[in-house]
């Protein structure tokens, strides 16, 4: 800091004075939003804009370390929830005992086959088949395991739906589920990047759009894995749940406390891991490249780095952090519900926390997070207050009551959504705490 | 005959509707894309918009007492146009001009255009609730049917009468749109425009001035898109959110910039999902006696639920096979 802003006392353009007197503030909002609403509510808020900034994170290693598009924000977390549901959720016996398993082993032999297949049929011109006809044995290939798999997977689907409804998870720790919603994220990260990256900017936001609603439409209609919109409930928690504390003897209220206070420090020593991590990837040599390829990927690709694969690399990673936050949000509401996934909700949030925090500087995400998560939950009771005091005006006015207040209040939310992005766009385009851009001396 | 019959029904007609509404959308998106070089999200909410503006109109106008002889969603459709027209270039006005006075790259105007999306959803549903709404305001859908006796049929084939004015706007309007753009001044500058915007500023051309003419063709075809969709489904907030995802593909597989190519593109995702999911066990029945097993009862290449997923193959494929799309369109 140099001498003039010590004399200034406040220099806001100084990134380390800006961190330092934003974080002053959030927490101040925090503390006021803690005695509104008491230490149950803001535990339950706490815990899950932790679960976002995880989530944030991972946007910001893809969008503000590599400059990717992601829309696809929430079909990841989608996958981290369901993966969590089959390793968490209790042993469903009706389908262990049933035929279930083994239809279901048939129909993933048939898949492995099906790829199988198509992948022979990509190799064909090993054997002397070329051009023209390389490609339609290709798209024949394609359509013959299609078919044969959904012969298999159909009946298999529907026995276990008619029997056991759905076919549970395996009991194990909900830490163990987060885990593998990372994996399951990571592999279809992979496909999708793979497909996908060398696209457009806009062609990669539209094609992650879709990518995000057909796994929606899949999580949402395989009723045999994830039990569709019939949802699976309660899920269990890695820490006691507040039924164990009351069981000790202990109030309901403070049950309730104690309890999401610990899944607060257990995520809370999660966050503050990946942070670190992260935080250090982004100023070590790994992020500088990062950011070379991100800034002029054509000067880092003559530089010999290689573009694609390294892209493929922050892709991968960006949804892994994503995968785990999703399944640790799906962990905490106890609920799996897959219709509760909306793009505003989950992917455009997301955004909005990276771009308003400040795109490529982890810390201003982290703020940005925690800032627009808490926006989002107040503003729902703060629309409501304001529609029904204008109610209350407009009746005394005569021209009646507004209707269905609830419903249109919850919509305000989306609303405020939209203007804090256009708002960030135009007067804060780098966010409250922009990327530090380091010179060399 | 029958099943030819039953096939022209469930496939080809309303396979045309849907390719209208996705033609007038895609053109919208393949316009702003081409002028402006950003993809613009909010299209699919301009849409919603423009339908509830017409709901609005014929709403007032039902409840004068004004009865007319076609669906009255259609008589107030010019009306309607012209405001979502005028929405449209005051969105412009408001959010994508400064963004462009400031040079900045298209990615930031894309999310510009989702927080446009979101703050029209949330109005939307402020003002209109999330319910479900009929553009048909105490009318009833008369329904023509032909009789194909004659033929050696013995169903109709049956379209009901907005489906016909819609297929009828449809051609109407881009019969206009293509007049306009090959034959008149302003619609060669916009084409001109599209090619290279440097160069038709320098040859004099009145870019402001396109860009204005192309936010006003772009919120008055939307507006009829999102009419129709509305008719052809029903008026939700959330109407044409869902259909974002075809009209982006419709204008990528026809090659962005290119309004025929739009609308090539348009009916080819529209007949695309409806044959995917039409149930092809109704056609082949007269076979049976041939066929050496039994035919299943639902034989449709992928189930209703994933209907999405026809778009989004054909996307992908385009893309990997052909990333200009089947005309050659714009690269930003």
């Amino acid at each position: 800091m140099s001498d003039t802003a010590i004399r200034r006392g406040l220099d806001l353009n100084d990134p380390k004075m800006r961190s330092i007197v934003l974080f002053a503030a959030m927490f101040v909002i925090v503390l006021i939003v803690g005695y509104v609403q008491g230490a149950a509510n803001t535990t339950l808020l706490l815990t899950q804009a932790i679960a976002y900034a995880l989530i944030a994170l991972g946007l910001n290693i893809q969008w503000g370390y590599g400059g990717l598009f992601n829309f696809a924000v929430m079909g990841f977390m989608m996958l981290g929830g369901a993966a969590t549901v089959t390793i968490s959720a209790p042993i469903n016996p009706l389908f262990w005992d049933s035929e279930g398993p083994l239809l279901l082993g048939k129909a993933l032999a048939m898949f492995l086959v099906g790829a199988l297949v198509v992948l022979a049929a990509r190799q064909s011109h090993r054997i002397g088949i070329k051009g023209g006809w390389k490609t339609a044995l290709i798209v024949l290939a394609w359509f013959v395991s299609y078919v044969a798999y959904r012969s298999q997977i159909d009946p298999a689907a529907a026995y276990i739906e008619s029997t056991a409804g759905y076919i549970g998870g395996l009991g194990l720790n909900p830490m163990l589920g987060w885990l593998i919603g990372g994996v399951l994220a990571a592999i279809m990260a992979f496909i999708v990047g793979k497909i996908s990256l060398g696209l457009r900017s806009d062609y990669l936001a539209i094609a992650t759009i879709g990518i995000s609603e057909i796994l929606r439409a899949f999580v949402k209609n395989m009723d045999w894995w994830t039990r569709g919109t019939q949802t699976v409930s309660p899920m269990p928690w890695p820490v006691p749940l507040p039924q164990q504390y009351q069981a000790d003897g202990v109030s309901i209220a403070d049950s309730f406390v104690f309890a999401r206070l610990g899944f607060l420090a257990l995520a809370l020593v999660i966050l503050v891991v990946v942070f670190l991590f992260i935080q250090r990837a982004y100023g070590g040599p790994w992020g500088r490249m990062m950011r070379a390829i991100r800034d002029n990927h054509i000067a880092a690709g003559s530089m010999g780095k290689d573009i694609k694969g390294r892209q493929l690399e922050l892709f991968v990673m960006g949804s892994v952090l994503i995968g785990i936050g999703g399944a640790m949000l799906t962990s905490f509401n106890q609920i799996f519900d897959p219709s509760s996934y909306q793009p505003i909700n989950h992917t455009f949030m997301v955004w909005v926390m990276v771009i308003v925090g400040g795109a490529g500087n982890n810390l201003g995400v982290l703020l940005g997070t925690f800032l627009i998560y808490i926006a989002w939950v107040i503003s729902d009771p703060l629309a409501q207050a304001i529609f029904k005091n204008l109610s209350a005006w407009s009746q005394s006015v005569g021209w009646g009551v507004i209707p269905e207040i609830d419903s249109r209040a919850l919509q305000m939310r989306v609303f405020v959504l939209g203007v804090i992005i256009t708002i960030a766009l135009r007067y804060a385009p780098k966010g409250l705490l922009p990327e530090v851009v380091q010179k060399q001396k | 005959m029958d099943e030819l019959i039953f096939f022209i029904n469930r496939v080809l007609i309303s396979g045309t509707v849907l390719g209208s509404i996705y033609a007038l959308g895609a053109i919208g998106i393949t316009l702003v894309f081409g002028i402006l070089r950003f993809a613009h999200f909010a299209h699919g909410d301009m849409m919603t918009m423009g339908a509830f503006i017409g709901f609005c109109i014929a709403s007032i106008l039902a409840g004068m007492g004004i009865a007319t002889p076609i669906p009255i969603a259609f008589v107030v459709l010019p009306l309607a146009m012209v405001v979502t027209a005028a929405i449209a270039l005051g969105i412009d006005k408001g959010f994508y001009a400064p963004l462009r006075r400031r040079g900045v790259p298209s990615v930031t105007l894309l999310i510009a255009s989702i927080g446009v999306t979101l703050m029209m959803q949330g109005l939307i549903r402020l003002f209109f609730g999330s319910g479900t709404r009929s553009l048909y305001i105490n009318e009833t859908k008369e329904i023509f049917r032909i009789d194909m006796s004659a033929f050696g049929g013995s169903r109709p084939i049956s379209i009901t009468e907005p489906q016909v004015l819609m297929i009828a706007v449809t051609v109407v309007l881009v019969l206009a749109l293509h007049f306009f753009l090959t034959r008149s001044r302003l619609g060669k500058a916009m084409r001109a425009m599209s090619d290279n915007a440097a160069l038709a500023q320098v040859s004099g051309i009145n870019t402001a001035l396109v860009v204005r003419v192309t936010w006003i063709i772009a919120g008055s075809l939307a507006c009829v898109a999102g009419t129709m969709l509305a008719l052809d489904v029903a008026l939700m907030p959330d109407l044409a959110f869902n259909i974002v995802l075809p009209i982006f593909a419709a204008a990528i597989v026809g090659g962005l910039g290119h309004v025929y190519g739009a609308i090539v593109g348009g009916f080819l995702i529209a007949f695309a999902e409806t044959l995917a999911v039409f149930n092809w066990t109704s056609i082949l029945r007269p076979l049976t006696t041939w066929l050496p097993f039994d035919l299943p009862a639902n034989l449709a290449l992928v189930p209703t639920e994933y209907k999405l997923t026809v778009a989004f193959v054909i996307l992908v494929i385009t893309l990997l096979a052909r990333p200009t799309g089947i005309f050659k369109g714009i690269s930003s």
